[in-house]
């Protein structure tokens, strides 16, 4: 008796005809991507590590391999804690707040509301990520703009009386960079989330409203639960995605006020390319790596992962 | 236990109107079925009683008090979705306990009527399991359960067995009617399944695109459809229909005779039941074209001078082979006569087979 492993690799075999075949195919197929991987993951991550044992800094010569940027990583950089406690709020803040529930907000709310409004709303929370960071950035420096003419200025002066302008730059740069990352951030949750409601199917929730549930327990007892993978997934993925982006945090704040705003990743930047210390960029850039593995980990293990993928999340009938 | 009235009730999705007027009364403890093809408003109508949809017009009463704006969470109605729709993530204890959440029952008498509920049906040992790990009968015991433990005064079954495999659904029928007679709660059965009416219901409803065709007990309308569509709807393997002319005491179809009782004049229908019909020395003469046996009993088709008849004879009387020339006889009480162009029954109107 064959097994159904069995039939599948005699078709293959009967498909794919002779070795070389095989070969070809492989070659042709798994080809392009396998070159592109190591061209633009392996070789990189090798590079990297290469660099982090040298001094090479700008004037791109080495004079001595050794561990010495791993001693300032681990020892002599008292900035480095202070970094590392601004992107944990940072990373965490965008997500508690925006990501994760902004996001949920935004999905439960559209999908409550008639199809062609929710559609709307939705587009509208889409529009930053849509549009360059770049211009995205520019609108958020004129609304916050210390002068007069800020968006935010001309509103709390005009309609709630201020008397001198804000400068929400120097007093809030945190709060700044949380909200600009957010409203961004809170779009991709919000399709995941929607997506995942649409799935729901509607005679639970007239189940449940037959069974006594009002609004908010129709969402904590049937929305809810059913998107714990969801939840899971976009926590995990946008941790992974925020510690390592900070476009928007160079081109609002540039880091500052001083070091104020830079998060791991953008002082990763400032020290290779404005101070110029490659090497030691290298060696902190590898162990964001090492970080962002344990954080993914952590989050695997916790949301328990491995049993949401296996199990089927809705029952079909 | 409610008594459930619907007055000249209108039921629209935004320009379509599924429900334009339907009236109807539901006593007290009865069990009554809704019955008919899919689409024709049976699901709306019980829809509208869970209060999931709201009627566009007219009245929906509950003992007497109007209940269109009263939302489905306030009415104390348990239903059964066709999906079962029990909750996946929950226990099946906490299933059934989900309806009491809302009610503010105590915990020790909530937990007791959830064992209740569990024993009535006979799920009391899967309490701890997940949904996903019940078999299709046993979800739909939980779901009878989480609809029985609130002590509704109406319980709603939206196609309670479709789901379910043919010897279950046997069993499962059995059940649901000796549960209504045990708790006596007034239950509404939507099915388009004719047998699972007429088995379990003491009154069918019979719709159409919306609009009540009949109302009457199993009997009724086995024995006295009002219309065609009704006699068409109603019996395995279905009514055959003969269309004819009525004249002076005679209905003719395609050179046949039929004697007829009763007045009827005009383009009529005869109607005769497969299982009204027997071979035999007299009657209407035709040509055995296929023979389908059904265990108990066999179904021919006979090739006659109006068309195809279905005749179904018990399997003792077997012993007819295909191409065998027969003669078709039945009883005048057996027929029904129909008026074609109003497609309703004409009553007391009987055809006598030719001599």
């Amino acid at each position: 008796m064959t097994t159904i492993a069995d039939e599948l690799t005699i078709e293959r075999r009967g498909h794919a005809g002779s070795a070389s075949r095989r070969r070809t195919n492989f070659v042709i197929f798994l080809g392009p991507a396998i070159v592109l991987t190591i061209l633009f993951f392996i070789v990189p991550v090798i590079i990297d590590i290469a660099v982090s044992f040298t001094d090479l800094s700008r004037s791109l010569h080495i004079s001595e391999f050794t561990t010495e940027q791993y001693a300032k990583v681990f020892r002599t950089d008292r900035r480095l804690s202070q970094v590392i406690g601004l992107t944990f709020i940072y990373v965490f803040g965008t997500l508690a707040i925006f990501n994760v529930t902004f996001g949920l907000i935004l999905a439960i709310t559209t999908t409550a509301i008639r199809n062609v409004s929710g559609s709307f709303f939705r587009g509208v929370w889409l529009l930053p990520r849509m549009s360059p960071s770049v211009l995205y950035i520019l609108l958020w420096l004129w609304a916050v703009s210390p002068t007069e003419a800020g968006l935010v200025n001309q509103v709390l002066m005009q309609a709630f009386g201020l008397d001198a302008p804000l400068d929400l730059l120097t007093s809030a740069p945190i709060a700044l960079i949380i909200i600009s990352n957010g409203f961004i951030g809170a779009s991709m949750g919000m399709i995941i989330f929607t997506a995942a409601i649409r799935g729901i199917p509607e005679h639970l929730f007239h189940a449940a409203a037959v069974d006594g549930a009002g609004t908010f327990a129709k969402i904590r007892f049937i929305t809810l639960p059913a998107l714990r993978w969801p939840i899971s997934f976009v926590t995990i993925y946008q941790t992974l995605s925020l510690l390592v982006s900070f476009e928007y945090i160079l081109l609002l704040t540039k880091g500052g006020p001083f070091y104020d705003t830079t998060v791991y990743a953008l002082y990763v930047y400032r020290r290779a390319f404005e101070s110029g210390q490659y090497g030691y960029g290298a060696a902190l850039a590898l162990f964001l790596i090492v970080i962002g593995v344990v954080v993914a980990l952590i989050g695997w293990r916790f949301f328990d992962m491995e049993r949401l993928l296996q199990r089927p999340r809705i029952e079909v009938h | 236990m409610a008594k459930i009235e619907f007055r000249n009730v209108v039921k629209r999705f935004g320009a379509i109107e599924v429900i334009p007027e339907m009236n109807l009364v539901i006593e007290d403890g009865e069990f009554v079925a809704l019955l008919g093809p899919s689409g024709c408003g049976k699901s709306t109508s019980l829809f509208m009683l869970a209060g999931i949809y709201l009627p566009s017009g007219g009245e929906l009463l509950f003992d007497g008090h109007v209940v269109n704006e009263v939302e489905a969470r306030d009415r104390n109605v348990g239903i059964v979705f066709q999906s079962y729709a029990l909750y996946p993530h929950m226990s099946v204890r906490d299933n059934i306990l989900f309806p009491l959440r809302f009610k503010k029952t105590p915990r020790d008498e909530a937990f007791a009527r959830v064992k209740a509920a569990a024993d009535l049906v006979r799920v009391a040992e899967l309490l701890e399991r997940r949904p996903s790990e019940l078999s299709g009968g046993q979800q739909q015991r939980v779901a009878l359960a989480r609809a029985l433990v609130k002590e509704p005064q109406l319980l709603l079954l939206d196609e309670p067995l479709s789901n379910l495999d043919a010897s279950l659904r046997l069993s499962m029928r059995t059940e649901i009617k000796s549960l209504h007679e045990q708790l006596g709660v007034t239950t509404v059965l939507v099915t388009h399944d004719q047998i699972e009416a007429t088995t379990m219901a003491d009154r069918i409803i019979c719709m159409r695109a919306g609009r009540i065709e009949q109302v009457g007990t199993p009997d009724d309308l086995y024995l006295r459809p009002s219309s065609l569509f009704v006699a068409g709807f109603i019996g395995s393997p279905p009514i055959n229909l003969i269309a004819g002319e009525a004249e002076a005491g005679t209905v003719t179809v395609n050179g046949a005779r039929f004697p007829l009782e009763g007045g009827a004049s005009g383009s009529v229908t005869v109607g005769l039941r497969p299982e009204h019909l027997r071979f035999g020395e007299t009657g209407f003469a035709g040509r055995i074209a296929q023979i389908e046996p059904m265990g108990r009993e066999i179904l021919y088709v006979v090739e006659t001078g109006m068309g195809a008849v279905r005749v179904l004879e018990q399997g003792s009387s077997a012993g007819h082979s295909t191409g065998e020339q027969v003669m078709i006889g039945f009883l005048p009480e057996n027929s029904l006569v129909f008026e074609t162009a109003r497609q309703k029954l004409i009553a007391g109107a009987h055809v006598r087979a030719p001599e």
